[in-house]
């Protein structure tokens, strides 16, 4: 078993609302410094077998048919190993370097 | 021969039913459809209501345009068949690629009803042949996420080839690029928009009945062919 990770967020061009509300409400709790807030979705997907070339291809057809409209959004897809290693792998923004959970 | 116009059921679908009555009122047989029967029942066309499909889960729409009765529907689309979708409809058809672009959260983020002053900006489409080009017209508006967004190269095509259907007048009640309000494709067999026309159909229940042209639109043209 291994869980895949896409996060879907709202391309740069395209207005977040949500996220301003979010910002705009962080300096009435006391926190200051926060310039920009964007918010997004996060799905943790526990895929059955290896996670080989194929399994994460299916992944990223269903990340760009389904989980995300690649209209108003951007996706990536990262592998989370059993020991916590992240491995980025594919998806419409460039995949930042495999971060350590 | 009546003409046939299918109005689909998702669950979470709201307008169903007044877009059934706003069928019948136009002199149509509203037949109902349900999410998943691909059977379209040999309707000649179909109208996508308003609502919360699958509780607007993932994003509106989204679960909504891989159902059953959505493969026949976008098979029959891209074959000529007059298909009209209203506000969660219209998110419907943008998933589903039958209309360009998307529609996202309301710009100042509150849910908007409210009577709404269009302007019908192309009547030559399957469901506005029987409004003038420039006529306005005032129609119930009700979503929280009804902000049309495009790019713009997208934009500009729709404006160039005259597929901006309807455009919000004096004010523009959730940030849509250009003040879209609705759209057709390129054949102007499939129309979206935001706006409720199937709530003004009668004098008792709507604000005007200037919504009726929509469904006598297609009545008449599905008659005449």
């Amino acid at each position: 078993m291994a869980r895949v990770v896409v996060d879907v967020m709202l391309k740069p061009e395209i207005l977040d609302p949500q996220g301003q509300a979010v910002q705009r409400a962080l300096p009435r709790l006391g926190f200051d410094g926060i310039t920009d807030v964007r918010q997004g979705k996060r799905f943790e997907l526990e895929v059955e077998g290896p996670v080989d070339g194929d399994a994460l291809a299916r992944v990223r057809e269903l990340a760009e048919t389904f989980l995300a409209n690649t209209v108003i959004e951007d996706f990536t897809v990262r592998v989370v190993e059993a020991d916590g290693v992240e491995r980025a792998v594919s998806g419409t923004q460039a995949p930042t370097e495999g971060a350590t959970a | 021969m009546t003409t046939r116009i299918g109005v689909v059921t998702f669950p979470g679908s709201l307008d169903d039913s007044d877009a059934r009555r706003a069928i019948r009122i136009a002199g149509g047989e509203p037949v109902a459809l349900w999410h998943r029967d691909k059977d379209l029942h040999q309707v000649d066309a179909v109208v996508l209501p308003g609502g919360f499909s699958y509780g607007d889960y993932l994003r509106c729409g989204a679960i909504a345009r891989f159902s059953p009765v959505m493969q026949t529907v976008i098979e029959q689309a891209k074959a000529g068949m007059p298909v009209l979708g209203i506000c969660n409809g219209f998110q419907v058809l943008c998933e589903s690629h039958l209309l360009p672009g998307a529609l996202t959260r309301n710009d100042h983020l509150h849910f908007v009803c409210r009577d709404q002053r269009l302007r019908v900006e192309n009547a030559g489409t399957a469901w506005t042949s029987d409004y003038e080009s420039g006529q306005e017209i005032t129609v119930p508006l009700k979503n929280g996420e009804g902000g049309y967004v495009a790019d713009e190269r997208t934009l500009d095509a729709l404006e160039a080839e005259g597929r901006v259907v309807f455009r919000y007048l004096d004010v523009n009640p959730n940030g849509s690029r250009r003040d879209i309000a609705g759209i057709t494709n390129e054949a102007g067999n499939v129309v979206g928009l935001m706006p409720h026309p199937e709530h003004a159909v009668e004098a008792l229940t709507g604000p005007t009945t200037d919504g009726l042209g929509f469904f006598t639109s297609a009545v008449k043209k599905l008659v005449a062919s």
